[in-house]
């Protein structure tokens, strides 16, 4: 087989267009693709991030009243609105919160260690919850203990109040205390009261999914508050009850007082919150998997045409090949041969192209550094490409019968 | 001669289908991908106030300091109440307003059984309307009296004045908005530029995409009444512990956005200066323990800031264009090998005395044709592709991506323009055939 590399080499110094022209197409495909399925493998990453909460069985439900409320009247008006969800059949438990995960945007709060500390050390998102916040979501408490009923206070909209107490996710504590020793260590909110580390969660995703938040991914903290006025309910249904309630929530929550607002976009359960929050990266891995596909099957093409061309080219050279004594495998051999070659030229330039195509978008996209072992895959991909393309081709070359060589074409 | 060739290129296309489909659908394919995210892109990157968007302009200034900025030595993207009001009352620009998101509670007076329904808009100064060229259907905005006279007035939108009064005049009737009664004084008609280039401060508006505002309320009288934002509020790590809303107005939390229209440079320079010297007034005073840092960005500028075209967009384009390209230099390589399996042909043209011109205008004609074929399969995935938007990008700027004559006319004219490109290179190998050579070995 080494053998036949010279004599390719100085047949393709006869028609260097195609030869060039296909070395070029695998390169860009090679390219293209590498990039593409680095963004499939980020974008899929990304959007099966768990959420650390009971998503197949919450509801959320986002309730305006529908005029102003002093704070005692909204806080009585929403007691009685949990009581109410509560109560339901269907549902395991209910709280009022300022947001939950995934939402896409939201509170977070800038972080400190000591008071007079001008320089934060964590961004968390920032969750307001009652001693039910926990059992609602459905999250793991791995240390520490829960709120009791006697820390939780009721806040209206731009009230701030420093809590003595909170409860932060593992991710969290461990930025703030790389050592392990958050539980019990008093944080600060960029104010001079302390915030005492009473228990810790596994994980809590943030409210953002922004580059930003990511850069603080699952640092979430609970105050041990409840959103009065203004607020979205939450409600965790037993198993296989939540279309039920989905229903009956609303219904109950209007024959409590009809002076709210809940618009029809406003409840969503978590199968819609994730469809909306990771819209994008669906979309994306989506149109990058069906570019993939398609620019595949084109360059495949395309080396099955040209080839095909010079196999039509050369017959009366194959005839005198295999008139001199030439097997048919010699002939398939050879094709293949030459095509490996090309492809390999390609791919060197292409595997070039791959990481500064990469290179550049990570400098204007924030993305992620291509991982070489996608450079690899997608060399490997296209000589199979090029060898399975060239086939056919060479197959038809290697039967081309010696009588052509006597044959004028 | 022209219809002649056109019969040749259609007789020799069809001698080789398979070729023939190849070559169309690559170019097909490659011009439908690049068309469908280039309108995407053309919608998103669009300019939403072209004759005025050197004119209008964004004041920032530093009201955190170096250590809270969140993107390295940037100025906050919006402004303190205290700022926002001090540099509206200065009134150093022919024009300027001051404003921030409000979402109200509508109760319909008449017609017991309606329930009430949020409304969502922006509680701002007069100019508001004059500056961003609001169309009117009725009546006008208010004026800088009503600013200052706190008045209880409102403009409402189109769709919001056939809900409440079946699109008849409304202005003089009265409005009740979270349990507070307003007169209207104008209807706007639909308006809704994309993106939003004025309010990309806010939070659920994604890229400066969103539902049409539906009312407008003075400034003055939305503090008055307490109106939280309804957009974002961003304290940037400053210290938030003014409690309760008194606290929150004196304190560093920006949420409040403002422009200012300035007409000629020596406005701008003159309101540059002016901005710099109320942040040296405010360094001298204490409150800022830093060097002026501000910034006065026009429209096109603070776009490009805010980075308003989502990343999505850029990507895909630049991927569907190197996926453009590969289809063409396939386009080229099939070309070639179909123009050169005719050099036996060419030939005898040749010898028979068509000049090398002639060889050239028979395969560029051949070709173009291949490139309209290709246009015309472009435009058909085009218009299958433009309902799959909607997968890749969210609903608001999906539906922003349309497919019209001026696309259609384009798609067809970049597969022409692209092949006849393509084919220049195989069309020159074909007209330097050697008639005699050729002959010969026939």
């Amino acid at each position: 087989m080494m053998l036949q590399i010279k004599p390719i080499l100085s047949a393709l110094r006869r028609h260097k267009a195609g030869a060039v022209l296909i070395a070029l197409q695998t390169a860009l495909t090679l390219a293209i693709v590498c990039n593409a399925l680095f963004i499939i493998q980020q974008r899929v990453a990304h959007l099966s991030a768990p959420s650390g909460i009971d998503e197949a069985n919450l509801l959320v439900i986002e309730n305006n009243w529908a005029s102003k409320l002093s704070k005692d009247d909204a806080d009585a008006q929403q007691r009685a609105d949990l009581i109410a969800l509560r109560q339901l059949p269907g549902v395991h438990n209910a709280i009022a919160s300022n947001s939950y995960p995934m939402r896409g945007g939201g509170w977070d709060q800038f972080i400190t260690l000591t008071p007079d500390q001008t320089t934060a050390i964590g961004d968390p998102a920032v969750y307001l919850g009652d001693e039910h916040f926990l059992d609602t979501l459905g999250i793991k408490l791995i240390a520490g203990r829960n709120f009791r009923p006697d820390e939780i206070h009721p806040i209206a909209n731009r009230e701030n109040v420093m809590p003595p107490v909170t409860i932060v996710t593992k991710a969290l504590a461990d930025k703030l205390f790389p050592d392990g020793s958050a539980l019990g260590k008093s944080i600060y909110a960029m104010s001079s009261t302390p915030t005492v580390i009473v228990g810790i969660v596994d994980v809590l995703q943030t409210q953002s999914l922004e580059n930003w938040q990511m850069r603080n991914a699952y640092q979430s903290l609970i105050w041990p508050m409840r959103q009065v006025g203004d607020a979205y309910y939450i409600l965790r249904a037993e198993p296989g009850q939540l279309a039920a309630v989905r229903q009956a929530a609303v219904k109950a929550l209007y024959a409590q007082n009809r002076m709210r607002i809940i618009n029809d976009d406003g409840v969503l359960d978590y199968a819609q919150i994730r469809q909306q929050a990771y819209d994008s990266d669906h979309g994306m891995a989506v149109l990058m998997g069906i570019i993939c596909v398609v620019l595949l099957a084109i360059t495949a093409a395309g080396i099955v045409g040209l080839t095909s061309f010079w196999v039509g080219q050369r017959r009366k050279q194959i005839g005198v090949r295999r008139a001199l004594g030439a097997t048919k495998r010699d002939i398939l051999s050879y094709f293949l041969t030459e095509n490996l070659l090309i492809g390999i030229a390609g791919v060197v330039i292409g595997a070039c192209l791959a990481i500064g195509m990469n290179l550049w978008m990570v400098s204007h996209f924030e993305m992620a550094r291509l991982s070489l072992t996608y450079v690899l895959a997608g060399i490997v991909l296209l000589l199979l490409l090029g060898q399975g393309a060239v086939l056919a081709p060479a197959v038809r070359a290697s039967r081309v019968s010696p009588v052509e060589a006597t044959r004028s074409v | 001669m022209f219809g002649y060739y056109v019969q040749l290129g259609v007789r020799s296309l069809k001698r080789n289908p398979w070729l023939t489909a190849l070559m169309v659908m690559a170019i097909g394919f490659g011009v439908a991908a690049s068309m469908i995210t280039y309108s995407v892109f053309r919608a998103v990157s669009g300019n939403p106030i072209p004759e005025k968007s050197e004119r209008l302009h964004v004041p920032q200034l530093d009201n955190w300091g170096p250590q809270h900025a969140r993107s390295l030595g940037e100025p906050p993207e919006a402004l303190t109440y205290t700022d926002s009001t001090a540099l509206w009352k200065a009134h150093q620009a022919k024009m300027q307003t001051i404003f921030y998101e409000v979402t109200l509670s509508v109760i319909p007076e008449h017609g017991g059984g309606s329930l009430p329904f949020n409304a969502s808009g922006y509680a701002a100064t007069g100019d508001f309307f004059r500056m961003f060229d609001v169309p009117f259907l009725y009546g006008s905005g208010w004026n800088q009296a009503d600013d200052e006279g706190h008045a209880d007035v409102a403009v409402i939108g189109r769709s919001l004045n056939e809900r409440l009064f079946q699109g008849a005049n409304s202005v003089g009737r009265e409005i009740n908005m979270r349990g507070h009664s307003y007169r209207i004084v104008g209807v706007t008609d639909r308006w809704d530029p994309k993106p939003r280039y004025f309010d990309l401060f806010s939070m659920f508006t994604v890229n400066g995409m969103g539902d049409a505002s539906e009312i407008y309320i003075p400034f003055s009288k939305a503090i008055d009444l307490k109106i939280d934002t309804g957009g974002r509020n961003s304290c940037g790590g400053a210290s938030s512990l003014n409690a309760g809303w008194d606290g929150w107005l004196r304190g560093e939390c920006v949420w409040i956005s403002m422009w200012v229209q300035l007409d000629t440079p020596a406005e701008t320079e003159h309101y540059h200066e002016y901005l710099r010297n109320y942040a040296a007034q405010m360094q001298q005073s204490g409150r800022f323990a830093w060097a002026p840092n501000i910034r006065l960005r026009n429209v096109t500028e603070w776009l490009d800031y805010e980075k308003v075209v989502p990343p999505e967009s850029r990507i895909s384009l630049i991927v569907a264009l190197g996926f453009f390209a590969i289809c063409l230099i396939n386009t080229i390589g099939l070309l070639l090998a179909k123009f050169m399996r005719r050099a036996a042909e060419i030939g005898v043209r040749r010898a028979l005395g068509a000049s090398r011109r002639e060889v050239y205008l028979q395969f560029l004609i051949e070709a173009s044709t291949v490139g309209l074929a290709g246009g015309v399969l472009g435009v058909l995935l085009t218009t299958i592709g433009m309902f799959g938007v909607g997968l890749i990008f969210e609903p608001q700027i999906a539906k922003l991506a349309h497919l019209d004559a001026s696309l259609v006319l384009l798609t067809i004219v970049v597969a022409m323009a692209a092949t006849v490109l393509a084919a220049f290179y195989p069309t020159w190998k074909a007209a330097q055939v050697q008639p005699a050579w050729q002959l010969k070995s026939n």
